[in-house]
Order: structure tokens, then sequence, then C-alpha cells
């Protein structure tokens, strides 16, 4: 099922912080069958941009589309959408089996499977999200990561036309995240589903996502594969937001790079004329001798990044900081004067 | 208690002599100002033997009391959970403008005597009051009648169930109704299957206390009631009356039937409140 969200505007004031959170003529075409993220930081709008799509909250202006359908009208009820969300909301006075049974047993009698029919299909689900020892349980009796898997069932148990998950994993820790992540993948996979989830966290929305639209204030940044967003960002909030940057300021001229004064050896400038920001990710930044390097500064600090590690140079003249991926091996001290040389930048004035 | 057992002190235990001071102080208080007056109660009630006491609730003018507070509660505590339930919906799940005013307006009746919240349905209803004449035009009896005892109860008793439920529901926040949504379920059938269940026991909770005030209530009642004998007096009521005639044992009595209400709702309250925080524990870990 493709999603047309078109030009989507929604003004209100946020309930628990009192500041404005809002979608700004958002448009987005989610394709049928894709795994999409909507990523972005607290307050940009991600989590309304969903509700919006799922009728739990309407737009101002703009409309949403299900194929051909319009759907900007359409009550909750009727939407079809699957929704997890972040802490369940699982019905706590039910045990797992009538959870997952819910959304069968509360259609109209027309269209009401018979029971038999409700509890092969709830069965199935149970299998599918590997919980099928634990009809009995009562959602307090289950762990975290057991909860967000009832309730993925529960939605899929409608056979809805798309899925929507709202930080499905933000509540579970690290560990337990990973395996679910996984397993969302798998479970999309399986079921072709169309689904849509929303994250703060970059990794884990590069990790499973076919494609990631980044928000900011209300406003969709990019959208593209985790590859397209990761190395070639639209912007300088994409840029800083999707993994670590170091920033330096930079001067243009005749196309040539000049920071401090100084020209750096960097080829394909684009960015025009002027004074601008050049944007490096720490595994692009080579430590070297002193001698020849491009700019120098000293080692501030050595840390452990998952399995490398990984030094903050602070530059010689400007005092700007820059971190660099060591490669396995490597010799370097805190307090030592080095060399700095940077591999892929980005420039954005 | 565990922490008498406590081999090792903290900081915040005091010294033995302080605990049982304490202690006492307490028990003596309980004694004194709670047991005895409730022994009292009944040893009064019974002063006269068994029969004294049968004749004291058989007689006519005990059982048109008994029937009107019970008629009384019938129809005020169903109103005030409809009530209830609707302004806490309301409160805790939407956002409006003077939401924090239908807060204060809530508590009002606590923060009121009941005396002045009988008195203004005397100058709301009475004959010489706002709506008087248009009540005498259209043979309305509210004050001195049924509805005028049911509506100072009413009023009297509202806040028990919101405010029961105000805080529960808002801790529990709308997801749970939203997730029935999206599943299809129409807004009745989400309330009916979702959200009720969910304040089943803080509801009780609230009845029961509103029931308890309302079969007890005596200040805002005596005054709308107007004390026709067999006719709007209430259980309190009539207690009064056969206290001011000196007939103690008989007055006892009928306070006796009131005591033991009392007694059954603190049981039925202590049994609940284990219930529902265990059912609250439940909610908050969910």
């Amino acid at each position: 099922m493709d999603i047309f969200v078109e030009h989507i505007t929604k003004n209100y004031v946020a309930r628990e912080t009192g500041s404005p959170a809002a979608l700004d003529d958002v448009s987005l075409h989610i394709r049928s069958g894709e795994l999409l993220a909507l990523l972005g930081p607290s307050g940009s709008g991600k989590t309304t941009l969903l509700r919006v799509i799922a009728g739990l909250e309407f737009a101002n202006r703009g409309r949403i589309r299900f194929g051909d359908l319009d759907a900007t009208g359409i009550p909750v009820q009727k939407r079809g959408v699957g929704f997890v969300f972040q802490h369940y909301a699982l019905f706590r006075h039910m045990n797992v089996f009538d959870n997952i049974a819910y959304g069968l047993r509360v259609r109209e009698r027309a269209t009401r499977p018979p029971e038999a029919e409700i509890r092969r299909r709830v069965e199935e689900l149970l299998s599918l999200v590997q919980l099928a020892t634990f009809e009995d349980r009562y959602p307090a009796q289950l762990s975290g990561g057991q909860r967000q898997r009832v309730a993925l069932a529960r939605a899929l148990a409608i056979e809805p036309r798309m899925l929507l998950l709202d930080e499905p994993f933000g509540a579970l820790d690290a560990r337990v995240r990973k395996d679910l992540r996984r397993w969302l993948r798998e479970i999309h996979d399986r079921t072709g589903q169309t689904t849509i989830f929303v994250t703060h966290d970059q990794e884990e929305a590069l990790g499973i996502a076919d494609r990631v639209a980044i928000l900011k204030d209300g406003r969709i940044e990019q959208v593209g594969t985790p590859d397209e967003v990761h190395d070639d960002p639209a912007s300088p909030f994409v840029m800083t937001f999707i993994g670590d940057t170091a920033a330096l300021n930079v001067n243009i001229r005749n196309g040539a790079v000049l920071h401090a004064g100084k020209r750096l050896p960097i080829v394909g400038s684009s960015a025009g004329e002027g004074p601008g920001t050049l944007y490096v990710r720490p595994g692009h930044v080579q430590l070297a001798q002193t001698a020849g390097a491009s700019l120098t500064g000293r080692v501030v600090s050595l840390r452990r990044f998952s399995s490398g590690q990984r030094a903050e140079v602070r530059l010689h003249g400007t005092g700007e900081l820059v971190e660099a991926e060591l490669p396995a091996g490597s010799h370097v001290n805190s307090g030592q004067d080095v060399g700095v040389n940077l591999g892929q930048v980005r420039i954005f004035r | 208690m565990h922490d008498l057992q406590k081999a090792a002190p903290s900081v915040t235990d005091e010294s033995n002599v302080a605990r049982y001071v304490l202690i006492a102080l307490a028990l003596g208080f309980l004694a004194l100002f709670l047991v005895l007056p409730l022994a009292v109660v009944f040893t009064q009630a019974f002063s006269k033997g068994l029969g004294a006491y049968v004749a004291a609730l058989t007689h006519p003018d005990a059982l048109a009391a008994i029937k009107l507070t019970l008629t009384v509660a019938a129809i005020a505590v169903p109103l005030n959970i409809v009530f209830g339930i609707a302004a806490s919906w309301a409160i805790a799940k939407h956002e409006f403008r003077g939401k924090s005013l239908l807060i204060t307006l809530v508590d009002l009746p606590f923060s009121v005597s009941p005396v002045v919240s009988g008195l203004v349905f005397v100058l709301l209803f009475g004959a010489q009051g706002l709506l008087g004449p248009w009540l005498r035009e259209h043979n309305i009896e509210i004050i001195f009648a049924l509805p005028g005892i049911v509506l100072a109860t009413i009023f009297v008793t509202f806040p028990f169930v919101a405010r029961e439920l105000i805080p529960l529901m808002q801790d529990q926040g709308s997801a749970d109704e939203e997730a029935a949504l999206t599943l299809g379920a129409s807004g009745i059938r989400a309330f009916l299957t979702v959200t009720l269940p969910n304040i089943r026991w803080a509801l009780l909770y609230g009845v029961l206390l509103c029931n308890a005030r309302a079969m007890g209530e005596f200040g805002a009642v005596a005054v709308v009631s107007g004390h026709i004998r067999g006719e709007t007096n209430t259980m309190p009521l009539h207690v009064e009356i056969l206290y001011n005639e000196y007939n103690f044992a008989a007055s006892f009595a009928v306070a006796s039937l009131l005591a033991l209400l009392a007694l059954v709702t603190l049981c039925i309250k202590t049994w609940l409140e284990w219930r529902y925080a265990d059912a609250l524990a439940a909610g908050r870990r969910h």
C-alpha cells in the first residue's frame, strides 16, 4: 500500500512541553512494502506525523492518501492501521491471547470471524512473534521485549494496510533493542507489510530501514537510503545528526578552501564563495607526522569507541576540536603534537 | 515493622523509649476517640435489651427513615458515578480552558460547610427562594421533600468518585484507548472494554466512600428536609430527634445501624486497598 503524505500542516501546542510542535507543509511518499524510518530529535514532529497518518490526530491542512483512497477524513477505526505504541499500551486486564484477539473480536458481526478462526489466527501470530507458550500470561508478567512483541502481534492481527510504530524500542535496554530491531526487519521481510517507524536513534534508523526521512522543526530535511543520508547529507543538520562530526570554520576563495588563512588540499568543492563550515566524520580524519600535514594540533584525550579508539585533537591556532578514528595498532599519546589530514569532507555555507 | 527487626540501626531510628511513647500515644488516641465511642453506641443500643432494640428499629418512623436513606443513596450514588466518571474523563484525557477551575469546583463540596450547601438549595428552591414562586405555580416540591434531600446529598458527595479517578486516569494516559481505537473499536466499546476495567478498583473505592457519606450525611440534609417524621427524616436525622426526646436506647439503636454501615465500609475499603494497591502496582509496572 503506497502512502502519500501531501502538504500536511499542523499547528498546536504540545501538552507536556508547551512548546510548539508542528508540521509545516510536509510531503512524503512511502512506497508499498518498504520499511521507512522517521528520524529526528525530540520536538521535530516525527511522532505527530505518524499519528496524523494513523488518524489519531488531524492536520489543519493537507491530505493523506492510501493508494487511490483519500484517507484524510477517515476515522482511525476505519483506517486499518496497525499501530504500536512506545509503552506498548497492552490491555493490562487481558491476557496475551485476548490482547491479540481484541481487534478481531470488536469487529461488527458481519465481518467478525468465528471464534475458531480467531483462535487459529492468534496462534499463528503467537508463533510468528515467538510467544506460543505465553498466551495465558498477563502483560505485567512479561518482560519489556515480550510486551512489545505482543503489541506487534496485536497490531498485525487486524491485517492492517500498514504498520506504524512509535519509538517501538525506546523503552527497552540496549541488548533487547538490538535483538528486536533485527527481528522487526525479519518480520517485515516475511510479511512485506508497508512499515513506518519513528525513532530518534540514528543507528537504529540506518540499521534497519530501507529509507530514512529526517525531520527537523516540523519539516523534512532529507529523504533517502541510509547510505545517501549518511554519505551525502543535504544539510548541516543532517550531517551532524547522522553520526559524529567535527566542524571547522573555513573560507572559500576562488575555489580554494582556506582554514585560518591556510589552504587545505581539498578538491571538488562546489559550495560557492565566502565563509562556510567544513564538516568531517571521525572516520575520515587521519593523524600523521606534523611535517607536511595540512593541519596540526595536540591530542587532548583518547577514548574507547565500541571496537576502536578515538583521539580528540585541538587544532593549533584556532583551538577547534577534531575527532579522529585511530586504526588498530596506532600509538598516539595524550598531549602529543600530531598532523591532521582530512579525507572526505562536506562544506556548507 | 520491618525496621524494628533490623539488626543495624538506621539514622532514622528512634530510641526505644521514644518509640514506645509514640506507639502508646497513638493507641491511646485511637482507643479514646474511635473505639470507645463505637463501644458506647452498641452498649447504649442494647441497654434495654434485645427486644427494645428490635422494637426501636421496626418502629414505623424508623423504618420510614431507613427506607428514605436507602432511596436517597440509590439515586444519589449512581448519579455521582456518572458525573464522577464524566468529570474525571474530561479532566484526565482532554485539554481545555478552565480545566484547573473545574478541578477546584469538583473539590468545592469538601471545602464548604454542609449546612451552607443545604442553605444554598433552600435559597434557590425554597418558598421564599429564587425559583420558589415558579415551582409553587407548577406544583413541584423540592425543599422539605425527597428531591431536595437527593440534591443536597448529590452536592455533598460529588467529589468522592471524581477524586479517586482523576489521578489514576491521569497516570494511565490515553494510549490504551488509542490502541483500542486503532484496532477498530468504537468509542463506547473502547470505554467499556478498556477504560472501565482499568479504573474498576478505584471506581469501586470511590463508590463505597460516596455511599457511606450519602447515607450518613447530616448537615446539608437537615437544612432541606424539614424533619417531617415518617416522611422526610433520614436515619441520621431520626437519630437526632430520638436523642432530643431523651429516647436514648432507640436513638442509639438506629445509630448502631449507621455505625455498622461504617464498619462494613471500612472492612471493604481495607480489602479494596489491598486489592487495589496490587492492581495499581501492576499498572505502574506495566
